[in-house]
């Protein structure tokens, strides 16, 4: 076990090179650093030294990949790709374009994060397996098709309608929670509320579809039939025997999005004023910060990463058929 | 004069794909059959009409042309730097003329209240009234009964433009024995579809000559007007990424799959590569680059048409370039199988080369993954774009789309009363577009992929 883990570590060395490299193609070969500090310093009227100036300040006066003025180790090391990219590897994301310690920043904000995405995530998973379980029970029937329906519906809805109609319907018009907003400790309840039920309202129609599609797979199953004929009630049928089995595709299905939940989300950290890193992201998207859109790409590769290992990992523990090599 | 955007070209391409494949499909029985599955299925049926009528008018936005002025100092004709579409000239009765500012769905006057000077030289704050729509009945100054009567002579329209379709068209020997027509025509559902989408579409026409249906935005636009024009944007977000990722999907995909060795795992690093970033970092990266360029390259775009358009197709391509990864790993698995098959094994040990064996039998037994990923796709990257326009890294500002319509009403909502109208707008006809083609993509997989469960649909 530990040797395959080792194993996959080694495997992602590449991938992540592969990334940075790619990351590194992005900003600084496509655009070269002018370019970028011409636009951050508003375009007209920007004299060389002006920009000469803003890009010693955050060190990417440097040579791309070979620094000749410099000696020996020096011209690789005195350069953008190592002090830019390479550096990265070792969790040193470096200061962002206003000048802000990132991995300062993304410790910080990391929980807020965390504080939205699990519970929805947990919340969601409830009743999404309730509601898909429910279908299941009534397969066949006008429940079913009905249900069918409803989330084909749901999932067609925009995820910006779900924020803006619930801010609007329950914030404004009902003045039940507050619009946006975050405070820590324990007073954070009142902001997470609203954006925890909305995402889990947002999951509903393609979670609830995915997993009757999961449950529908399993009851076709030899196992299932055998169990009928045995004489097994359907309810003791699907509660016991389908449940279960389904629940191992389940189950990994959510272990490989557990280390991304860090991450947070995008739009609804935005919307509702949660200082996760989602709008973190976001901020620096639109300000146009991309040592910190840099520093995210290699942190969310990461995440992926592990939760690649941590899946096939929980594959052995409940799957007895699997074995890592 | 007709201009070619460059989306323009792309999405003809599309639609002489989509024309010759159901041509290939007629004369291919097996096909024939798994598709008029879809066609046989109430649900097929309905969405697909919808989706046609979506369709088409994309298709109508999309024939450009400069229009030809007189210009009588010059004393010679020039033609236009605006470039308009077909639709626009159809739906001129529209869009025609502006509001000054908001006003709601079928108002008669502004939204907000103006200081107006009045003959007696009295200031008096007054809801000015619209200029051009709203309060120029054409039956009755009674609304009500003006909207009756118009919604009335729409029908009779529609009623009598299906009955001479139907006697000059449809009774004709010709459709009578296609197998492939026949039974479309037959069916009632069909016509029920077709007839209500007609009708909704006179209906939309007739009244939105008359009155703003959807109100006006905040430069006083019609909003029915933008929302229609949005289509367009939402179609060829949804079909140009798909065409841009097949490719890349569908020959890396095999190549991995039958080659095999280290075609396969080269292959194999590339997709996980990019599979590991999270896409919409990936997008954003990609477009703050693309905006670099373009803000320090300005002269290299002729007009702001071109510059919005050829940021529509940058977004197209990365979003192309982040998801092609999936399909790509389902179709090498695929060819991995279809490499031990018996009559793939066959065809190798008759000498057959690689190429030939890849056109011949595993292409078209990879096909069904194809569309219907192709078609699963296409709702999402909808969806997808309405998002990355909120979050400013979608297409660009002037373009309208639905995206831009809700990024631009974000503010409306905290008004009081709400202006809530540009934003149901944008939404409702996401939805719409949205709901059917989930419905369709539903059918044609059911229809398609041999594992689905058709007991239990």
């Amino acid at each position: 076990m530990i040797k395959y883990i080792f194993k996959r570590i080694i495997y992602a060395i590449p991938i992540l090179i592969g990334v940075n490299l790619l990351t590194f193609t992005l900003f600084f070969v496509v655009n070269s650093p002018d370019e970028v500090a011409r636009l951050h310093l508003g375009n007209k009227r920007v004299t060389q030294e002006q920009i000469t100036s803003w890009n010693e300040e955050r060190g990417y006066n440097n040579p791309l990949f070979y620094n000749s003025s410099e000696s020996g180790l020096n011209s690789f090391k005195e350069t953008i790709f190592y002090e830019k990219s390479f550096k990265l590897f070792l969790f040193d994301f470096g200061m962002s374009d206003s000048g802000r310690d990132i991995k300062y920043d993304i410790k910080e904000r990391m929980w807020p994060s965390l504080a939205i995405a699990l519970p929805s995530l947990l919340v969601g998973l409830f009743i999404n397996i309730t509601f898909a379980l429910f279908f299941v029970f009534f397969r066949s029937t006008k429940v079913d098709y009905l249900g069918v329906i409803f989330c084909v519906a749901l999932m067609s809805i925009s995820s910006l309608f779900y924020i803006i109609g619930g801010q609007y319907l329950i914030s404004k018009l009902l003045h039940l929670v507050p619009i946006s907003g975050y405070e820590h400790g324990y007073e954070s309840i009142k902001f997470l509320i609203l954006p925890v039920v909305i995402s889990v309202i947002y999951g509903i129609g393609s979670g609830t579809r995915w997993y009757r599609s999961l449950f529908l797979e399993e009851i076709e199953k030899d196992y299932v039939r055998t169990a009928k004929s045995k004489g097994l009630s359907e309810s003791a049928v699907l509660f016991n025997h389908v449940f279960k089995n389904a629940l191992i595709p389940i189950l990994t299905g959510v272990v490989v999005i557990l280390p991304l939940l860090f991450l947070g989300s995008l739009i609804v950290e935005s919307f509702f004023g949660i200082p996760g890193l989602g709008s973190y992201t976001i901020d620096a998207i639109q300000s146009q910060d991309f040592a910190i859109v840099r520093a995210m790409v290699f942190l969310g590769t990461i995440l992926y990463i592990l939760g690649l290992v941590l899946t096939d990992i929980s594959y052995t523990l409940v799957d007895p058929r699997v074995r890592l090599k | 004069m007709f201009t070619f955007l460059l989306t323009d070209i792309f999405f003809y391409m599309i639609v002489i794909s989509i024309i010759l494949y159901v041509n290939y499909v007629r004369k291919t029985p097996d096909i024939r059959e798994t598709w008029s599955y879809v066609f046989r299925n109430k649900t097929g049926i309905i969405s697909s009409v919808v989706l046609f009528f979506f369709i088409s008018t994309a298709l109508l936005d999309s024939i450009h042309f400069k229009e030809k002025l007189y210009d009588t100092e010059a004393d010679k004709y020039v033609y236009t730097s605006e470039i308009k579409s077909l639709l626009d000239i159809i739906l001129l009765p529209i869009h025609k003329n502006s509001e000054k500012s908001y006003s709601s769905p079928f108002s008669s006057h502004l939204y907000s209240k103006e200081t107006v000077k009045f003959t007696n030289n009295k200031d008096k704050r007054i809801y000015p009234d619209l200029l051009y729509k709203g309060n120029h009945n054409k039956y009755s100054d009674d609304n009500a009964y003006n909207i009756f009567i118009t919604g009335s002579i729409s029908i009779i329209k529609i009623l009598v433009l299906s009955f001479f379709i139907y006697i000059i068209i449809f009774r004709r020997e010709i459709f009578k024995n296609n197998s492939f027509l026949d039974p479309l025509i037959r069916n009632k559902v069909f016509f029920t579809s077709l007839f209500s989408m007609s009708l909704i579409t006179i209906l939309l026409y007739d009244l939105g000559s008359q009155y703003y249906i959807l109100g006006t935005d905040k430069v006083g636009e019609d909003v029915l007007y933008k929302s229609i024009k949005s289509i367009r944007t939402g179609i060829l977000i949804g079909t140009l990424t798909t065409i841009v990722m097949l490719p890349f999907a569908i020959f890396l995909g095999i190549f991995a799959g039958y080659i095999g060795g280290i075609v396969d795992d080269f292959i194999q690093y590339i997709y996980t590569t990019l599979n590991s970033i999270p896409s919409v970092l990936l997008i954003a990266s990609a477009i703050l680059m693309l905006q670099v360029y373009m803000a320090n390259n300005p002269l290299e775009f002729e007009n702001i048409y071109e510059r919005a358009d050829l940021r529509l197709f940058f977004l197209c391509m990365i979003l192309g370039l982040t998801s092609w990864t999936g399909l790509c790993r389902l179709l090498r698995g695929e060819s991995m199988k279809l490499r031990e098959v018996e009559y793939v094994q066959a065809s190798q040990t008759f000498g057959l080369n690689k190429f030939s064996i890849i056109i011949r039998h595993i292409v078209p037994n990879i096909m069904h993954i194809v569309i219907i990923t192709v078609v699963l796709d296409f709702s999402a990257l909808v969806l997808a774009e309405a998002v990355l326009s909120y979050v400013n890294i979608g297409v660009d500002p002037t373009t309208y789309s639905w995206g831009n319509m809700i990024n631009a009403a974000r503010l409306e909502m905290s008004r009081e009363p709400v202006v809530w109208w540009s934003l149901f707008s944008a939404f409702l006809f996401m939805f719409v577009l949205v709901l059917f083609a989930n419905l369709f993509s539903d059918v044609v997989r059911d229809a398609f992929d041999p594992r689905a469960n058709k007991n239990y649909e």
